[in-house]
């Protein structure tokens, strides 16, 4: 059975920088674990090794020899691609993202998607989107054609908190963008202080991707990511429900 | 075709054209002002050559950080063990006084200078960050003669590009742009935290250049050639970093 088709519910300009951004995304978070990999200690203020105590250590073997991990063996050293690989993606996300500020800016995405009404910020409102959440809820697809107020927050959140932070704390542990701006390295702490906050921006980046994979599991996989491929929706509650009972 | 789709179709076009001339053009001019790192060939060249140009064109005169003596890690975190053959060892066993720096290529004077002659010009000292590309790092105060003033005392020759640096271990050798080259916190390094370099950070001699990560700071400096073309050297990549993987230009 075939649903009533409803207008795109995404932009092919939010589809597109949506799975530049995933691609990119995936590539940082593989390659960035590997450069951990070869120091994983992490440290406050601007110096850190091996002869210093660490604000706290990975408990994972070490691909360099001088790093004591309590391991009697060293993973081999995949840093070189993984730098350039890291770069090279962290270029384009940036690119993508900024493509997707402009043009979110001016198409009024931002002010019509993603800023949350005022009615939704009110305490009763924003309580029960909480209360249906707790109470794992399926959302109608009624609701699905446009974000509740969680959703918008934790867009707004990782699109204008998260990305920004990850990027200036990765431009702050380097040297060259560290001698023309200093300023961006010691409101950090330091450099190591930099690299610390790194991950766990990271971190709280791939907790967001693991709940947002889980809240598109539970919401329909197909017709969500079909959304987000082609843009359109079926409205068909009999192919959702179906879907929904596997 | 309708109009509308005929019109798509037309803008399209032309902004790919636009596009396309733009990113020749972009390319002509980054290759024109040197801003084409020797490693921009492959899979990873077009991040590689956004990276250099960019950071390139913000830094090329800006200062490193320096820090107050407060901040010097202690002790200087020692990488790795020294060079391990009879040549080093019967250096070292000397107190280094038979060590040679050699100076080539794109220079009027070619030169040979002893570890003597370097300290007897002007030093320059600063406390700066050594951060390796793994994630570790210290603080010291690194004490040497300006590259620019060994550079000028050879007489650089004004077509000249980079200076391409190896170090008495064979299988390490890098390179910097002029930009880095002239940079005023550029050092051969001698001294590190107020006592002679010790071997185990790069002693006797030791390029330091601290807006770049740890692999470019080469240690055990034997020759510097000046040139014009990097291809000349190894694999043409610039440095023996890329050969093995990693990064020509290590600012980031």
């Amino acid at each position: 059975m075939v649903g009533e088709a409803i207008p795109a519910r995404h932009s092919v300009l939010v589809r597109l920088t949506h799975w530049l951004t995933t691609i990119c995304f995936l590539a940082l978070l593989v390659t960035g674990v590997e450069i951990l990999i070869s120091h994983p200690r992490f440290y406050w203020g601007e110096a850190g090794n091996v002869n210093m105590t660490p604000l706290f250590k990975i408990p994972i073997p070490a691909s360099r020899s001088t790093v004591p991990t309590g391991y009697g063996y060293v993973l081999p050293d995949q840093n070189g691609w993984s730098r350039y690989l890291h770069f090279q993606a962290a270029w384009l996300a940036v690119l993508t993202g900024l493509l997707y500020g402009v043009s979110g800016f001016f198409s009024g995405h931002f002010r019509k998607d993603l800023l949350p009404s005022r009615a939704d910020l009110s305490w009763r409102s924003f309580a029960s989107t909480v209360a249906s959440h707790l109470r794992l809820k399926r959302p109608r697809e009624a609701e699905a054609g446009a974000y509740n107020v969680l959703q918008r927050l934790a867009y707004l959140g990782v699109i204008f908190v998260l990305f920004p932070l990850v990027i200036w704390t990765g431009l702050a542990m380097s040297p060259a963008i560290a001698s023309v701006f200093p300023g961006l390295v010691s409101v950090l702490g330091g450099q190591q202080s930099a690299r610390t906050i790194h991950f766990f921006v990271s971190v709280v980046l791939v907790v967001f991707l693991f709940v947002h994979i889980a809240m598109i599991c539970r919401s329909g996989f197909s017709n969500r990511m079909r959304g987000m491929i082609t843009g359109r929706t079926t409205a068909d509650s009999t192919t959702l429900e179906k879907e929904q009972r596997l | 075709m309708s109009n509308l789709s005929r019109r798509k179709l037309i803008t399209t076009g032309l902004s790919v054209t636009a596009g396309a001339t733009g990113l020749a053009v972009a390319a002509k001019v980054a290759q024109h002002n040197g801003l084409i790192p020797p490693d921009s060939a492959g899979l990873f060249g077009a991040g590689e050559t956004l990276t250099y140009a960019a950071q390139r064109m913000l830094t090329n005169h800006s200062m490193a950080r320096e820090f107050p003596r407060s901040e010097v890690s202690n002790p200087p975190f020692v990488n790795g063990p020294p060079p391990k053959d009879d040549v080093f060892r019967r250096l070292q066993e000397g107190g280094f006084t038979d060590w040679r720096l050699a100076v080539d290529g794109l220079v009027a004077c070619p030169a040979i200078f002893s570890l003597e002659q370097l300290k007897a010009y002007p030093s320059h000292s600063h406390i700066t960050h050594m951060a390796c590309e793994e994630g570790w790092s210290y603080i010291a105060e690194w004490t040497g003669v300006p590259l620019s003033h060994v550079l000028d005392v050879a007489g650089v020759l004004p077509h000249a590009k980079y200076v391409v640096y190896f170090s008495i271990d064979r299988d390490w050798w890098d390179s910097i742009d002029m930009a880095d080259a002239l940079h005023p916190q550029t050092l051969l390094s001698y001294g590190l935290n107020g006592g002679d370099l010790p071997v185990g950070n790069g002693g006797p001699l030791r390029m330091r250049v601290p807006r770049q990560l740890g692999y470019k700071n080469v240690k055990y400096i034997t020759r510097l050639t000046v040139t014009d073309d990097l291809k000349k050297f190894g694999k043409g990549l610039g440095s023996s970093a890329p050969e093995a993987g990693y990064a020509w230009y290590a600012g980031i």
